[in-house]
């Protein structure tokens, strides 16, 4: 394995000298490399069975603060030739940006590989194929057997995907990192008299030790199918609204989308020109750490040693009771917003990088989800959102709902076909309860939070 | 200027494929036999490159311009209704061998007799064959057209981004059913965002956008920069004086052209075979019943010449057709690809697609609209006394299993008493496929199809698409929002 890590490094290392060579004044190069694999199994029988591997490069070139970039999966000599001279040429004719360039190499990780953050494991790999259909198999059949409204289903899945990625630069970065995932998921469709209906639960983790049982995932798959049927609609009204933490870690991902410094420096966000100030109530502190450890011998889902500049990644508190602290930034943004990177900077294969999360939470309140419930007299549990009516420029929040409906602190039955609508920044303020079930099944995550005052619009 | 990929020697892809690769009849034929090694019932090799580029203005700055090429085969071997599917980004002979092999685990086996004599299959002519190579700058003079256009239209307008992006995809689709189907898709796209600033403060935002399977001219004649900056500046100006959208059931308006998103949400997903197959659909068990009054006829019609959701042939190398959904309110067809046409014991509509080499097939969406009526959109208006009327949106989504589907309006406007009045914001509406289109009770003579800015997503997979829709009229829907 290593000799093969040092062909792809020396290989960007070149990439970025032939760019240099061709004229560019800087130059960055990224590979990366994946094995993937999934299957679903439907009704007991395979439906899907997928593996491949691939692998492609990218390079950002510089000539002076004109930019441009290219990238191919075909890494014959040819097609390298024209990566390179494809990307010089291109930025010519691009124009003179005062912000753009690479990162001073005096702020670079020192750590550039992901030694001691265990983002990868063997073991994700190393389980046969007929173990791996079966672990699906086991996880869909646990779905069928949990509840005899449940006699059809969109299958059990377990999927594992390992990448690699190396990156350099001209002024002397050079990194590397491997990491590893899987999964176990099933969808389950639930029936009776009342119609059909669909829902879902999955495992994800770094290593197969550390992924829920195929029993679990399909019996808890099930559970919630089965709670969504006889689903009615409600009357148009303002109640309370309880953020299931599947659905809560959206809301407070909208916070990390309107603190991108790119939104901030396009007067693009509600939250322009509130550093300091309160945004939230004081119940809600919200981290991003791109250096997390979910346990000692386990990296988060979101921890990488170096970010897409290249650059350390951070542990940072952006909204600490209620209070905002910072902006998320990458070089360039942090450049034009006159601050100093966040480490935030995301980089694909193509284009310049973008601004992304590392490990996003808001932190755990001291409430148990069952208190929260217990506490409204009328109002909704929401188990799903649908739809994209999220202006985070004005903070206007209109989303489809479904979920179960709430009386005298108890839940009442499902409820569909409706939409729950407020204004984000209203809505932060408005948060009455934080709960202690903040748990860690991807890279961002929430406990459940009650919002007071929203309008459900319904029949 | 060189572009990234090299030009092929000849426009059709077998050609490009063979003459770039070496992707000859032998080679395809011992693949294939290596995808059937181990008993599976049908194979397929689905070759694809493609090179794009994208040029942006930004803050008035040309401040981005890249290339990309991404190539590669696709394996699929089916095995009942079993799929084993492998993919290789190289295209050279052990490597594709390889894949065929891996896809071939999904069947266990002897090798059975393979393989029917390939046809060529006859596609359409509905686009271009374009290269990327020249016009750069003629591109960039274009996106520079937008940002100004969009920056003269109000002194209120504070950013402004443009982009043009656009790809050639070169594909050849060879199966042991004979097929041999090759085509060549040029695909652009442009692009506005603005933002605009209120004397109070008050930030908006609009976009407006479009394309599609054209030549670069079609972007100076047909539809120009200013046209798209217009569309962009327009909404976000709008959008600073709009109130809160009203909440609760009431009529509902949809303008002509976007608004058919409708359509695609509400019935156009639950009408893939693949749904209904497996009866996972809101739809299954249908056809033949009435699902709509008899003013709605829908289609889904892949043969439009330059449309963005246009193909000559699908991505299992079946042409593309004109499939009416529904007619006149009553259940017609659901869109097919090859697996669920067998299983249904049906012909393949045309509507295997895949969002690239690494993906598997299924039943998509090409352009799918509602039919004209006989209304006066006028007339459609004045008929309500206190309604929505929502010309445009920003995208929705649906639920098949229960046919519950959602849309937000990006530009929507109250009716009071038969006249538009004021422009709202934040709608948001819910409906229910199988009910919704019982409320039709309007339809317009004004049927248009949407700019040609449509990426529909399905089970991680993304493809172009239209949509379209005359003015329609829906006695009863439910509008989400926090006005009253």
């Amino acid at each position: 394995m290593a000799t093969t890590k040092q062909v792809k490094l020396a290989l960007v290392q070149e990439i970025v000298d032939r760019a240099l060579h061709a004229g560019a004044t800087d130059a960055e190069a990224v590979v990366v490399e994946g094995d993937e694999f999934s299957t679903k199994v439907r009704l007991g029988q395979v439906e899907t069975l997928t593996e491949s591997t691939s692998r492609a490069i990218g390079l950002r070139v510089f000539h002076g603060l004109r930019t441009a970039s290219t990238s191919t999966n075909d890494l014959s000599e040819e097609s390298l030739k024209r990566l390179v001279s494809g990307a010089v040429e291109l930025a010519r004719i691009t124009e003179e940006d005062p912000f753009a360039g690479l990162p001073d190499a005096s702020e670079y990780a020192t750590v550039r590989n992901a030694d001691g953050l265990h983002i990868y494991f063997e073991d994700v790999y190393k389980l046969a194929a007929a173990e791996r259909i079966e672990l699906a198999r086991a996880a869909e059949a646990a779905a069928m057997a949990a509840d005899v409204r449940i006699q059809n289903s969109d299958g059990g899945t377990f999927s594992a995907s390992t990448s690699y990625k190396a990156m350099a630069n001209s002024r002397g970065f050079a990194g590397e990192y491997r990491k590893s995932y899987c999964s176990i998921g099933v969808t389950a469709i639930a029936q009776d008299a009342s119609g059909m209906q669909r829902d879902g639960w999955s495992s994800g983790a770094r290593t197969l030790t550390k992924l829920e049982s195929p029993e679990a995932v399909g019996q808890e798959a099930a559970k919630r199918a089965v709670r969504r049927l006889g689903a009615r609609r409600v009357k148009t009204q303002k109640a309370s609204v309880v953020f299931s933490r599947e659905i809560a870690r959206g809301i407070i991902g909208d916070i990390f989308n309107a603190v991108n410094g790119d939104a901030i420096y396009r007067h693009a966000s509600m939250f322009e020109d509130k550093l300091g100030e309160q945004i939230a109530s004081p119940l809600v502190t919200v981290v991003d750490d791109g250096t997390m450890m979910l346990e000692p011998m386990l990296g988060g889902f979101g921890t990488l040693p170096f970010d897409g500049d290249g650059l350390p990644m951070q542990r940072k508190v952006i909204v600490d009771k209620g209070v905002l602290q910072t902006y998320v930034t990458n070089t360039y943004t942090a450049r034009k917003l006159g601050v100093k990177s966040t480490g935030n900077a995301s980089r694909g294969l193509a284009g310049a990088p973008g601004i992304g999360a590392g490990n996003f939470y808001l932190q755990a309140g001291t409430q148990t989800p069952r208190e929260i419930i217990a506490e409204v007299q009328n109002g909704l549990y929401v188990t799903e959102v649908l739809g994209s009516g999220v202006n985070l420029v004005t903070g206007d929040y209109s989303q489809g709902a479904a979920g179960l409906w709430i009386e005298n602190g108890e839940f009442t039955g499902a409820v569909e076909e409706i939409t729950i609508a407020g204004n984000l920044k209203d809505m932060y303020r408005n948060i009455v309860a934080v709960g202690n079930d903040l748990i860690f099944r991807g890279a961002s995550a929430s406990p459940c939070f009650r919002v007071e005052g929203m309008t459900i619009a319904g029949a | 200027m060189s572009s990234l990929a090299a030009t092929p020697s000849a426009s059709t892809s077998p050609n490009y494929f063979q003459a770039r690769f070496g992707v000859d009849h032998a080679l395809v034929a011992r693949c294939l036999a290596a995808a059937l090694s181990a008993g599976g019932d049908f194979a397929e090799l689905y070759f694809e490159s493609v090179t794009s580029s994208s040029i942006g203005i930004d803050e008035g700055i040309v401040k981005s311009a890249s290339q990309g090429h991404s190539m590669g085969c696709g394996v699929r071997v089916l095995s009942g209704e079993r799929t084993g599917y492998s993919y290789t980004d190289s295209l050279e002979e052990e490597r594709l061998i390889h894949a065929a092999k891996t896809a071939a685990l999904i069947a266990s086996g002897p090798a059975k007799q393979q393989v029917v004599p390939f046809v060529e299959t006859q596609v359409h002519d509905l686009y271009p064959v374009i290269g990327l190579d020249a016009e750069i700058r003629e591109k960039l003079a274009l996106v520079q057209r937008a940002d100004k256009a969009a920056r003269a239209y109000d002194s209120r307008i504070t950013q402004v981004r443009a982009g043009f992006n656009d790809e050639v995809r070169h594909i050849f689709i060879a199966a042991s059913d004979g097929t041999w189907a090759a085509d060549t898709q040029p695909l652009s796209r442009f692009s506005v965002f603005v933002i605009a600033k209120g004397a109070d403060g008050v930030t908006t935002r609009g976009s407006g956008g479009g394309g599609g399977r054209v030549r670069l001219d079609y972007y100076t004649t047909e539809r120009t920069p200013e046209h798209y900056a217009h569309q962009a500046a327009r909404q976000a100006i709008l959008q600073l004086d709009a109130v809160a959208a009203p909440a609760g059931e009431m009529e509902v308006v949809l303008g002509p052209g976007w608004p058919g998103v409708l359509i695609h949400e509400a019935v156009g997903h639950g009408l893939e075979a693949d749904f209904n197959r497996k009866k996972q659909s809101a739809f299954a068990g249908l056809m033949g019943e009435r699902v709509a009054t008899d003013k709605v006829t829908v289609v889904d019609n892949g043969t439009i010449a330059n449309r963005r959701g246009s193909l000559n042939v699908d991505d299992e190398g079946t042409p593309t057709r004109n499939n009416v959904l529904i007619e006149k309110g009553i259940l017609r067809q659901y869109m097919s690809d090859k697996l669920s046409a067998k299983v249904l014991g049906l012909q393949s509509t045309g509507s295997g697609r895949r969002e690239s080499y690494a993906c598997v097939p299924m039943p998509r969406m090409t352009n799918t609209y509602m039919l004209a009526g006989e209304d006066d959109p006028t007339d459609i208006l004045r008929s309500v006394k206190r309604g929505l009327y929502a010309v445009n949106f920003s995208g929705g989504s649906v639920d098949i299993t229960n046919g519950k589907f959602v849309f937000a309006a990006s530009e929507a406007y109250l009716i009071e008493d038969g006249k538009v009045t004021a422009p709202v914001k934040g709608a948001m509406l819910i409906g229910d496929g199988a009910t919704a289109l019982k409320h039709v009770s309007m339809v317009g003579h004004d049927l248009a199809l949407d700019e040609g800015i449509g990426t529909c997503g399905k089970r991680g997979q993304g493809v172009p698409v239209g949509v379209g829709m005359p003015t329609v009229k829906l006695d009863k829907m439910t509008v989400g929002g926090t006005g009253n």
